[in-house]
């Protein structure tokens, strides 16, 4: 078991992400009364990107070619700390969470380099509201967790969110239910969703993600999608951990894991389908009810 | 052994300047000499400090008498003093090299001799800061250091701005003296000798007012926020390898004094750790937020000082609670965090300034949004600068991570101390810390974009050229450190346990590399950078042949310039516009009336709040009422003698009397 674990959960964080993103859509499709594109569609698209062409601006250096590397490896290492299954994740150590909220930096710090690279003021545009809002953002997410794990006496992501946290529910349950909406709220910000950016819209002046990859085409905008749909899986897994009501380690967890992962996603695509976009001067505020959330989340250890 | 290297390098350092004063004001023997000079100096002096870090048990103190009164040439290098001597003497020889091409004699015939001399008298003042033992020795240290660094500062004091500046730095360095001679006289009291050594109690009554006002001096020195007024300015004006070396070396030896100081104290009380935590907190989130309103490169780098002192000073802060709380993982966590900072610093600010200096020799402007495509011009520099900047940003791979990543442990460990409310410290501690990393990012983020990235928004920036060999040399050993001390962690940690041994001596301490994942850390790095690797290189070979000379997508707009880019104030904007209960910017937005409006501009500007917006009105209040105290300090010699004579007289009645 332990040379087969490792080996299926990275198949799981390989091969199940992108499902995510055909699962929203499809949500989506249906709120609209349309067929939607298949559940698989984002598959077929990455598999087109890999095989087209890439055009490059004069503008550009290396930078804007190693931003959609980074953006995909990044995500990647992140997530072999996710527990995944029904045991500890692949790498487990006191504080990983932290180490899992420089990498996305890392990838974050490169994405956005990229889009200055080009010289637009679009993606410069887009890049500065990314910066501005992980500002926010980060800190809920760092509170958040840090309340988990004072609950459960654990400071490793397999620690805090593993079978013991189901167990914590009971005497602990206030305070992770609000943690919860707090890391959910942060989920659609750090994936750039509604309400926060519209995932869906080109060119117009109020997203953030897609503005700030405009200039990325070919392979380099399928690493681009694919780490998205990574760090996307990545929020959504430790939100799913966090409330799985399984104690004992096994298969169900892996069970649970994967329709926990459609459920998000079908969640997200019903948030999607009701909610507007907020204005974005409006977003701050926001994102600072994640915060405070996760605040509240840690006064009610208190006691 | 260890000693009398040391002690030879900070020889070497101190004379390095002098030859060049009696050679050639043209020829280029001076320069060579003085370079030579500092870079044998560092080699004896690393030599020496790295053996006392590696193996603490060969210090053997070197004690010498002396005429001074109290004084002694008292001498030792522990491991708390080699981590900071290795960084002044590394330092010191990386910046005597780049001056080489940067500070050239022919360049700056007038005053390329003064700043070598002075240069070399600031590093050996530093350095000799680090192992005086000796009350009198530390001080002398200390003054030379400011003495030499004011010097340095004001190189060019041809211009009215750069002797402004001098004369703040002058200011706050004086009362930053006063702090400390006060501190240390009270501390001769307690100790009832003039050597820094032994062990005093936390409760002692003396201690809270040691500990107060060396606070205070050491926070001025290391610009910790809200005594960080003379940083700024001092690191903007300075040549660019003098402003990499007090960035990099010199405010962190306040960091040192501060923490030579606090190991007298067993048991110290648990406010001190609580009000260094605080202090560093402040500083941190402040110093960011301030660097994000900047538009002059080098004032924006010295910001991020004040914000990387403020980290600094949290692991000092949580080692002085641990310290009070009997918490050993809590000291040995927060000080490794702290002191690996220190010298994580230095290498990523010395880097970026010496890359701000190659940007600044090159385009001749420090406004950063008079830069931009510097990346294909200056291919060498903006590579370093890129490093430097995912490093201070605290991002994996990199050196900067590893030491954030220590303190945030010592966070972890606080948030998990129950019971009591002392657990509420680290969280919030640890969200603004997250805080500030994310700030660090946006600010990093409009740099690299602004200067180097993009199409140049000037004739200057369009012409720059690569900087010369010796400035490019330099900039890449930092950088490989960068990486080396990221990657290498768990080979460092051992003499990081080692200097944190000599500052809690009373206290059996787990190592490092116990109580961090270091070495899981570094594993985790192998397949982050070889899958990185992998993808760059399926990636590049995808990207063989594909056009390279089509212009930005531009939304079908035909004539773009380059001033449509986004500027780094645009970056900044939202922001600034978050943090302007601090920041107070001051904005001047474009008046724009009627159907055919004249040209407006917009611009706006973030002053020091500390400085422009409570210390200089309040200094002028008072200079408004000098009348009524002006006659004392007419400038008659006469008047002068009168108050010594009058002063004795008193001093004579007052000892008769009792």
């Amino acid at each position: 078991m332990d040379i087969v674990r490792p080996i299926l959960q990275a198949l799981f964080i390989l091969a199940v992400p992108p499902i995510m993103l055909g699962v929203i859509v499809k949500t989506k499709a249906q709120f609209a009364g349309r067929v939607g594109p298949p559940v698989l569609q984002p598959y077929y698209d990455l598999a087109k990107l890999l095989r087209k062409r890439s055009v490059f601006s004069r503008t550009t250096t290396w930078v804007f070619r190693a931003g959609p590397v980074i953006g995909v490896t990044a995500p990647l290492i992140a997530a072999a700390f996710i527990p995944i299954g029904d045991g500890d994740a692949m790498v487990s150590f006191d504080g990983d969470f932290l180490v899992v909220a420089y990498l996305l930096g890392l990838a974050r710090f490169f994405t956005m380099a990229a889009a200055l690279d080009t010289g637009s003021a679009f993606e410069g545009m887009g890049a500065a509201r990314e910066a501005t809002f992980a500002c926010i953002a980060e800190p809920a997410f760092v509170m958040g967790l840090l309340a988990i794990a004072r609950a459960n006496h654990a400071l490793s992501l397999s620690g805090f969110l593993g079978p013991s946290v189901a167990a914590h529910w009971p005497h602990d349950g206030p305070s992770f239910v609000l943690v919860a909406a707090g890391l959910f709220v942060v989920m659609l910000a750090e994936n750039c969703r509604l309400p926060v950016d519209d995932p869906s819209t080109h060119l117009e002046l109020t997203m953030i993600h897609e503005v700030m990859v405009l200039d990325h085409g070919g392979p380099a905008l399928g690493f681009i999608s694919y780490g998205a749909a990574v760090k996307l899986f990545v929020f959504a897994a430790m939100l799913i951990r966090l409330v799985i009501p399984i104690t004992e380690p096994g298969w169900a967890i892996w069970l649970a894991l994967a329709g926990g992962t459609i459920a998000i996603s079908i969640a997200i695509g019903v948030v999607e389908s009701t909610v507007a976009r907020l204005r974005l001067t409006h977003v701050p505020a926001f994102l600072l009810a994640a915060c405070l959330l996760c605040a509240l989340g840690v006064v009610l250890l208190v006691r | 052994m260890n000693e009398w290297l040391v002690v030879a390098g900070i020889g070497l350092l101190a004379i390095s300047g002098l030859p060049g004063l009696v050679l050639s004001r043209t020829g280029s023997s001076g320069e060579r000499v003085a370079a030579g000079l500092v870079i044998a100096g560092a080699i004896a002096g690393i030599a020496g400090s790295l053996r006392a870090l590696i193996a603490p048990a060969t210090a053997v103190p070197i004690r010498l008498g002396w005429l001074v009164p109290l004084g002694a040439f008292h001498v030792e290098v522990d491991a708390l003093s080699a981590m900071f001597e290795i960084q002044v003497f590394l330092l010191a020889a990386l910046g005597a090299i780049y001056a080489l091409a940067y500070w050239r004699q022919a360049e700056h015939p007038d005053n390329g001799r003064k700043l070598r001399a002075s240069y070399g008298v600031m590093v050996a003042g530093m350095a000799l800061l680090g192992v005086g033992r000796n009350v009198i020795l530390f001080m002398v240290g200390w003054e030379v250091m400011a003495i030499g660094a004011f010097l340095s500062i004001t190189a060019e004091d041809h211009l009215p701005r750069t002797r402004e500046v001098g004369y703040l730095y002058l200011i706050a360095t004086r009362v930053a003296t006063l702090c400390v001679i006060a501190a240390i006289a009270l501390l001769v009291v307690a100790l009832g000798t003039s050597e820094i050594e032994g062990s005093l109690d936390g409760g002692a009554p003396l201690a809270t007012a040691i500990f107060v006002l060396a606070a205070i001096g050491c926070s001025i020195k290391a610009g910790v926020m809200p005594l960080h007024v003379w940083l700024p300015g001092a690191h903007a004006t300075a040549p660019s390898h003098v402003s990499a070396l007090m960035s990099g070396a010199l405010i962190k030896m306040g960091i040192y004094s501060l923490l030579r100081f606090t190991s007298l104290f067993t048991a110290p009380p648990l406010w001190w750790g609580i009000t260094v935590l605080a202090l560093g907190l402040v500083s941190g989130v402040l110093g960011v937020a301030f660097a994000i309103g900047q538009h002059d490169l080098k004032r924006l780098l010295a910001y991020h000082s004040v914000e990387n002192i403020g980290i600094i000073a949290m692991g000092v802060g949580i080692a002085l609670i641990g310290r009070a709380t009997g918490r050993g993982e809590l000291v040995a966590l927060g000080l490794a965090g702290g002191l690996l900072h220190v010298w994580n610093h230095g290498v990523f600010k010395g880097l970026l300034f010496l890359c701000a200096g190659s940007v600044l020799h090159a385009t001749h402007t420090r406004e950063i949004d008079h830069l931009g495509g510097l990346g294909r011009r200056m291919r060498w520099t903006s590579s370093c600068f890129v490093v430097g900047a995912v490093a201070i940003c605290g991002l994996p791979p990199l050196n900067g991570f590893i030491s954030e990543l220590l303190v945030y442990l010592g966070f972890l460990d606080v948030a998990t101390i129950r019971p009591g409310a002392l657990w509420l410290i680290g969280v919030v501690s640890a969200a603004l810390l997250a805080l500030i990393g994310t700030l660090a990012v946006a600010c990093f983020v409009k740099v690299v974009g602004a200067v180097f990235l993009g199409e140049p928004r000037s004739s200057a920036a369009a012409n720059a050229h690569e900087a010369a060999r010796p400035m490019i040399g330099p900039m890449l050993v930092l950088a490989a450190l960068c990486f080396a001390i990221g990657l290498g962690a768990p080979v460092i940690a051992p003499a990081l346990d080692h200097a944190v041994a000599a500052w809690a001596p009373e206290l059996q301490l787990q190592p490092t590399g116990a109580l961090a994942p270091l070495t899981k850390l570094a594993m985790v790095y192998v397949p982050l950078i070889g899958l990185t690797a992998a993808a760059a290189w399926w990636l590049a070979r995808r990207f063989r042949g594909a056009p390279t000379q089509v212009g930005t997508w531009d939304c079908g707009y035909a004539a773009p310039t380059a001033r449509m880019q986004y500027t780094s104030s645009s970056f900044a904007q939202m922001l600034v516009a978050s943090f302007a209960w601090a920041l107070r910017p001051e904005v001047k937005r474009p008046e724009l009336s009627g159907p055919f409006p004249a040209t407006s501009e917009f611009h706006s500007e973030v002053y020091d709040t500390v400085l422009d917006r409570l210390l200089v009105p309040s200094v002028e209040r008072v200079d408004e009422q000098r009348r009524w105290v002006i006659w004392m300090q007419a400038g008659s010699a006469h008047a002068y003698v009168f108050y010594v004579l009058a002063t004795l007289v008193a001093l004579l009645i007052w000892k008769g009397g009792g």
